[in-house]
């Protein structure tokens, strides 16, 4: 097991080194490029927008729940607490987990099943670099797109936060906006989400186009690399937010 | 013509092509057969990079395949057209665009030549009309005619087939291997089919080569295909009833 994963690892440098290349025709790398932002970035915002406020939505009611028993706290506390939750973790790793599940499937079958239908060996034989042509613009897009993504969910969050705390009468509309307001650090709480989201699209990217691009087989193998991405880039990112917070926090 | 010389492949333990010698002439319609398993689809990628040979030479019209430089290399590719199996077409991409495709990647066309280019292809493939159509909205043989026209629309030197009649009608298999002999001749390719049908062999034949565990056994065009003594090829030749009814009538 240790063996294989060091396989793994080297295997999946070897193929971002063929990725990592100047495009054959750029004109033609721009189209797919646009193509994939539709196709992975574009479609993915109507759950990112469920998504962003109904989780704005849930921590505001959790924290007003846990804050509400103290007289002494007040309530733009909630919204503060709300915020933090939100742009630090919630919107980046949980909006990005939710990526990698609906994104990194998307990639690895759409790439195995490229590969099991020889339509990879097509582009080799015609001696197009098939790593490049084919995963570049899902990365490039990744990485343009998902921060976009992550932003809107950082907005919507706190925008579901401050309906359903104003609704429930938790904190009124105008105090929620006031709380998120409060000590705001544009670093803190926006850019460190935003490095997160980087790395993460990469992640998403990379690791789902190796489990699509290397398979070997028919249409189980594609199934069983679908849920290899999955799980593969869902671990990635959870271990380099451990890294990222540590590293970026202290 | 494509030359090769003592090829040897294995794949760990399993030695799979055992030092295979074979021209392959250019303007000629080359087929390998044999039985699943003999090496033919190993031989075939090897001939085209695809798998490094572990001893021998492939030699592309005087230059050797091992020592070309990477650009060479590259440039060779789209010297090449290949037919894959199941098609390889592109599905994300309607048949027009399966077929400019090449031209788009590796051509300097302007966009009013690729569009003769591919208007070309497509007449002499007879697949008028089906230019906007998805590869999943038309039938096998279709598809195998839009395979051919896109590894023909870069005119390549060598066109190399693999099965182009798998999963055919008797009838559209005969269409597609008379378009692969036609277009031979007309450009000039060295062409190699790998394939299992007898019919072919007949059909379209000028230099045919039979494989048997990783060797070349016999070597000879259609017509000596049916005379031959050697036993391995009578077995795989005259298996099927047909088969052995046209030797009693050779006889």
């Amino acid at each position: 097991m240790i063996t294989n994963f060091f396989e793994g690892i080297g295997a999946y440098s070897v193929l971002m080194t063929k990725v990592f290349r100047k495009p054959d025709r750029w004109k033609v790398f721009y189209r797919s490029t646009i193509k994939e932002i539709q196709l992975l970035g574009i479609d993915s915002i109507g759950i990112v927008v469920i998504l962003s406020v109904f989780m704005g939505a849930i921590v505001t009611i959790q924290t007003a729940f846990q804050l509400s028993d103290d007289p002494l706290i007040p309530t733009y506390y909630i919204a503060m607490a709300t915020r933090e939750s939100i742009t630090l973790e919630f919107s980046p790793t949980v909006v990005s987990l939710i990526l990698a599940g609906k994104v990194g499937s998307n990639i690895a079958s759409s790439l195995g099943t490229m590969r099991v239908s020889e339509q990879i060996d097509a582009l080799e034989v015609m001696g197009v670099n098939s790593a490049n042509f084919l995963i570049l613009p899902k990365i490039v897009a990744q990485l343009f797109f998902n921060p976009l993504l992550i932003l809107m969910s950082m907005f919507l969050g706190l925008w579901g936060g401050a309906m359903a705390g104003d609704m429930l009468g938790l904190i009124a509309f105008q105090e929620s906006i006031s709380g998120y307001q409060l000590e705001f650090i544009v670093f803190e709480n926006v850019i460190y989400g935003l490095i997160k989201s980087v790395v993460y699209a990469f992640i998403i990217g990379s690791v789902s186009a190796y489990s699509g691009y290397t398979v070997k087989g028919g249409a189980v193998e594609v199934g069983i690399a679908s849920t290899n991405a999955v799980v593969r880039s869902c671990l990635a990112i959870i271990l380099s937010n451990y890294v990222l917070t540590d590293l970026l926090l202290n | 013509m494509i030359q090769v010389k003592g090829i040897h492949k294995s794949f760990g333990e399993n030695h799979v092509l055992k030092g295979v010698d074979v021209d392959f002439r250019r303007g000629e319609t080359n087929l390998i057969i044999g039985r699943s398993g003999s090496g033919k689809t190993v031989f075939l990628k090897t001939i085209l990079g695809l798998h490094q040979q572990d001893q021998g030479q492939i030699i592309y019209d005087g230059e050797v395949l091992s020592e070309m430089s990477k650009q060479r290399s590259k440039k060779l590719r789209q010297e090449i057209g290949m037919l894959f199996q199941g098609g390889a077409l592109f599905d994300s991409m309607t048949v027009a665009q399966n077929i400019r495709f090449p031209l788009e990647m590796f051509s300097d066309m302007t966009k009013h030549e690729m569009d003769e280019r591919v208007k070309f292809v497509m007449n002499r493939v007879r697949l008028e009309g089906a230019d906007s159509k998805f590869p999943s909205e038309i039938s096998g043989g279709m598809q195998k005619r839009v395979s051919i026209a896109r590894a023909i629309s870069m005119s390549p030197k060598y066109l190399f087939c693999d099965e182009p009649n798998s999963g055919l009608d008797p009838e559209t298999a005969i269409v597609i291997d008379q378009l692969i002999h036609e277009i031979t001749h007309e450009f000039d390719m060295t062409t190699i089919v790998n394939t299992h049908d007898m019919n072919s062999v007949l059909e379209i034949g000028d230099h045919v080569i039979f494989m048997k565990e990783g060797y070349k056994v016999w070597e000879g065009n259609s017509s000596e295909v049916l005379k031959s003594t050697n036993q391995d090829v009578e077995e795989y030749v005259f298996k099927s009833k047909l088969f052995q009814q046209v030797r009693k009538a050779l006889r």
